[in-house]
């Protein structure tokens, strides 16, 4: 039954929408055969070549720098002992918790020809930095925002490393570049690709970062301005999509291909990660010179938002001309919709998650079965899926399904709340089973042995168990669908019904919205701030009762 | 093949080693002199600073004060990688990306041996440990005792100077424990490799070490062969360590002709002539040391002590009983002759104690 119902859900909304959208692509739009004729028209057009090498570079790029933001980061936690460790740490999540395109704009007053930044530069040494021209700003906001996948999964590898590894190497001779180069490098491997792969795929799908700062020549915003320009039916949106799809698959693979390499590199015993040495002097001065440079650099979009949102006017002058709340006020008093939209969107996509996340979980861990893996991966395969794709495909799909009142399913905003959990469902159900499985099957035996019939074991001893994991899994579903843009701008049809990452779009887009933009922009951050506190403590109390 | 890989032993020396962890004193003055050739074992609970000092002379850790000697050559100064110590680890640290042959030919190959010669070194180890042929396969395709000789090989193919072993039976299990601790006695033998082998286990130190140095709170305790630790033992702390010791407390009682120690219940023991007693000392003596005296039987000189019987195990050859005495429990050990009668709980019980086995010492 539970089976049933969760196995329709994902078919219905992740499976047949993402079909849809691969069918269209290779089906001839008159008589409906299989044609590869639409990868042709791609492929002979120079727009779309273009934007595809666009793309390619740009992910590669905002691999490359923010690898090299994390690298030293990485590099200086693990390897020595200093206290600006928890500064390193914090700086790690701190752009996590703003949506990049809410940062783009700000980073544009701050760093383009005429921000901040190059006003100074110009005064001072008479130089003009392109930060933001074109494709760059779209790799710098980009690499800043998404270079904490790199560090996290680069320094829980460092830390996983047992020190013996390094003191074997050592201990037979080697020492310097070559240890490091021979056995740290490799044994790090792993980590690394799973983050840098993880930043080319966010880069890659992402469709409001360029939008926002007007680059339209990448595949993204290309599918996006040909769906809602030419029409639902233009099969080039569709080609697209099959090729972000084929991109979030390969990524996958390989990121999936590095950490299986990386389980037997680390479960051995006595870890404790690589010795730590004390810095001199002047390596401390070096060390803490690179982190606050890179800890300006990521509060950069923070600050520049912040600023924006209180500032009355601001261009061409390294500072706004003045301060004021009207922003705030606007938001509050005209656009509080987006705000009460958003809460109750990401609060309901929350909601689906771990309720299925709890289902997948329970029928996988505590049933036998057979179909419940195949309900697990057919989940995890959201993961694959960009949010582009999927607005798409919502589109596409349930355009013609006409709800009792008489709007079309894709119109309702209900649909925006269900591509949210799709979306969002494998970090939930990564959560819940995590949750599950910290429980031991003997736990719920024994209060069977004792006479607890099976409902009131799932009451009174699971569920328990669970709440910290379950709290932790919603939490961070919420956090994430609250900015998600890439879905939600295909689906959102009226205003009255948008999001905040909507209404943030929508003002940014005009000059006189930027200031009420930016306090939409703060808004949000606050938002998944507190949510991503709140979820580390849960997690924190959780923790404390499974050692118990 | 072997003799690839066997070189001239070299002694060892620790002299008046000081260690602290932040305020703690983990080393205490340590002094060690280990000969050339020989096996030796540092025995100790956990925490007592044995894998401390073993990770000092590999140059993983750093003295206050004092230095080692390997070979007559003071390497207190040097970096780990230029000390020509090979130590295996607890964990046997094997690299998961290399293959077993990679593996083993990497201190080779950082010593900047010449490739032709790293082939058969690298074989003749593998060899010695028995794992000709596993050459290519990655370390965890392989068996725990398996990864262990690896391990082993990967050390011993740079020919160091003394082999450091730092626990290196504990991630086996109990069966294949006896089989590698008599092959790692076979090999130091015949590589005729100074070898130290840190353990907890005094049955291991005991059954393939030629000395063993007892470590306690950082201190060494005493150093001797195993024999000479079980029957002579310099303290409290030794005597109970190794082996199973009754330790009573009681009072020295001396008059013009000799020394005596009164326990607990008022029996007196007459101490060899000669004996230092001091004040602090308590009884010590091995459950074997004392028997039950058949009713009606002659004591011939031995002492008595009574008391009641208060638990009893069977050990096979022998069966222990617990046996209380004023207020202090005696383990006794009587041989099992199989089917033979034996003494029942709470039954009353008199002990006959060979008073020129006991020793008195202090902690």
């Amino acid at each position: 039954m539970a089976f049933t119902l969760v196995a329709l859900f994902l078919l219905a909304f992740l499976v047949v929408p993402v079909l849809t959208v691969v069918t269209v692509a290779f089906q001839d739009r008159a008589s409906g055969s299989f044609t590869l004729a639409h990868f042709g028209d791609f492929l002979s057009n120079d727009l779309f070549r273009t934007s595809f090498l666009n793309s390619l570079y740009v992910s590669l790029m905002s691999v490359v720098v923010a690898s090299l933001i994390a690298l030293p980061l990485a590099y200086f936690t693990t390897r020595f002992e200093f206290r600006g460790a928890i500064l390193v740490q914090t700086l790690g999540v701190l752009p996590l918790i703003m949506p990049p395109f809410a940062g783009a704009v700000a980073m544009g007053l701050l760093f383009s020809r005429t921000g901040t930044v190059n006003l100074l530069l110009g005064d001072w040494l008479d130089i003009n930095i392109p930060f933001m021209e074109g494709l760059n700003g779209v790799i710098f906001v980009q690499s800043v925002h998404y270079f904490p996948f790199i560090l996290l999964n680069l320094v829980a590898s460092l830390k996983n490393i047992d020190r013996a590894m390094e003191e074997s190497a050592q201990n037979l001779g080697s020492h310097g570049f070559r240890l490091f180069r021979r056995i740290v490098l490799p044994l790090a491997m792993p980590g690394y690709v799973a983050g840098a792969s993880l930043v080319f795929i966010k880069v890659f799908d992402d469709l409001a970062t360029p939008l926002l700062l007007n680059v339209r020549e990448m595949l993204a915003p290309q599918a996006y301005l040909r769906i809602t320009s030419v029409g639902l039916e233009d099969p080039i949106g569709y080609v697209i999509s099959v090729v972000l799809i084929l991109f979030s698959v390969l990524s996958l693979w390989v990121s999936s291909l590095a950490l299986r390499g990386k389980d037997y590199a680390t479960v051995q015993r006595g870890g404790g990660g690589l010795a730590r040495r004390r810095m001199s002097r002047g390596q401390a001065v070096l060390a803490y010179a690179v982190i606050i440079l890179i800890l300006m650099l990521v509060l950069a979009p923070h600050f520049g938002l912040f600023l924006l949102s209180i500032a009355t006017i601001w261009s061409f002058a390294p500072l706004p001309d003045g301060y004021t709340l009207a922003h705030y006020t606007r938001v509050f008093a005209e656009s509080s919709q987006y705000i009460t939209n958003t809460l109750i969107y990401a609060g309901l996509a929350g909601l689906i998650d771990v309720i299925l996340g709890t289902t997948i979980a329970y029928l996988v861990l505590r049933t036998k079965l057979a179909g419940a893996r195949w309900l697990d991966y057919l989940a995890m395969s959201a993961l694959a899926v960009p949010g582009l794709v999927l607005g798409i495909g919502y589109l596409r799909t349930f355009f013609g399904v006409t709800l009792p009142g008489g709007t079309s399913l894709a119109a309702f905003w209900g649909i925006i709340v269900l591509a949210l959990a799709v979306r969002r469902l494998p970090y939930a159900l990564r959560a819940c089973t995590a949750a599950m499985q910290q429980i031991s099957a003997s736990l719920e035996e024994a209060a069977e042995n004792l006479g607890a019939r099976r409902l009131s074991v799932v009451r009174r001893i699971v569920l328990p168990l669970m709440a910290g994991g379950l709290a932790a899994g919603f939490i961070t579903s919420f956090a994430t669908a609250a900015v998600e843009l890439s879905a939600t701008l295909m689906l959102v049809q009226s205003s009255n019904d948008a999001p905040l990452a909507y209404g943030l779009y929508v003002f940014m887009q005009s000059p006189a919205g930027r200031g009420a933009g930016a306090a939409l922009g703060i808004v949000a951050v606050v938002i998944v701030g507190l949510s991503t506190l709140l979820s580390h403590l849960v997690a924190e109390r959780g923790g404390g009762r499974k050692s118990a | 093949m072997s003799e690839l890989l066997a070189r001239e032993p070299a002694g060892i020396r620790v002299e008046g080693v000081d260690l602290s962890y932040g305020t703690t004193r983990v080393l205490k003055d340590v002094n060690l002199e280990i000969r050339p050739g020989e096996f030796f074992a540092f025995l100790g609970p956990s925490g007592c600073g044995k894998t401390t000092l073993l990770r000092l002379i590999a140059g993983f850790n750093t003295a206050e004060r004092g230095r080692v000697l390997v070979g007559g050559k003071d390497i207190s100064a040097l970096p780990p990688w230029k000390r020509d110590v090979g130590m295996v680890f607890q964990s046997y640290a094997l690299w998961p990306h290399m293959t077993v042959r990679r593996n083993v030919a990497f201190g080779l190959e950082e010593r900047r041996v010449a490739r032709t010669e790293i082939g058969p070194r690298v074989e003749a180890a593998l060899k010695l440990v028995g794992l000709e042929g596993m050459g290519e396969r990655r370390p965890a395709q392989l068996s725990g005792g398996q990864q262990q000789r690896v391990a082993l090989a990967r050390t011993v193919a740079v020919r160091p100077m003394v082999l450091l072993l730092d626990e290196p039976l504990s991630n086996l299990d109990a069966r294949l424990r006896v089989q590698v601790r008599r092959e790692l006695r076979e090999l130091q033998q015949r590589l005729r490799l100074t070898t130290i082998f840190v353990t907890h286990d005094q049955e291991e130190a005991n059954t393939v070490c030629d000395r063993i140095a007892v470590m306690n709170d950082g201190v060494v305790q005493q150093v001797g062969t195993p024999m000479e630790l079980y029957d002579h033992p310099a303290n409290l702390f030794v005597a109970g360590f190794l082996g199973t010791a009754n330790i009573m407390p009681g009072t020295v009682l001396r008059d013009g002709g000799g020394a005596a120690f009164e326990i607990a219940g008022g029996t007196r023991i007459p101490l060899p002539p000669g004996l230092a007693a001091p004040d602090d000392a308590r009884l010590v003596f091995r459950p074997q040391d004392v028997s039950f005296l058949p009713p009606g039987a002659d004591a011939g000189g031995r002492r008595l002590i009574e008391g009641e019987i208060t638990h009893r195990e069977f050990l096979g050859a022998s069966i222990r009983y617990g046996v209380r005495v004023a207020g202090a429990e005696v383990l006794v050990d009587a041989p099992h002759m199989g089917g033979e009668g034996h003494l029942a709980v709470g039954g009353r019980a008199v002990l006959a104690l060979d008073a020129a086995r006991v020793k008195l010492l202090t902690a």
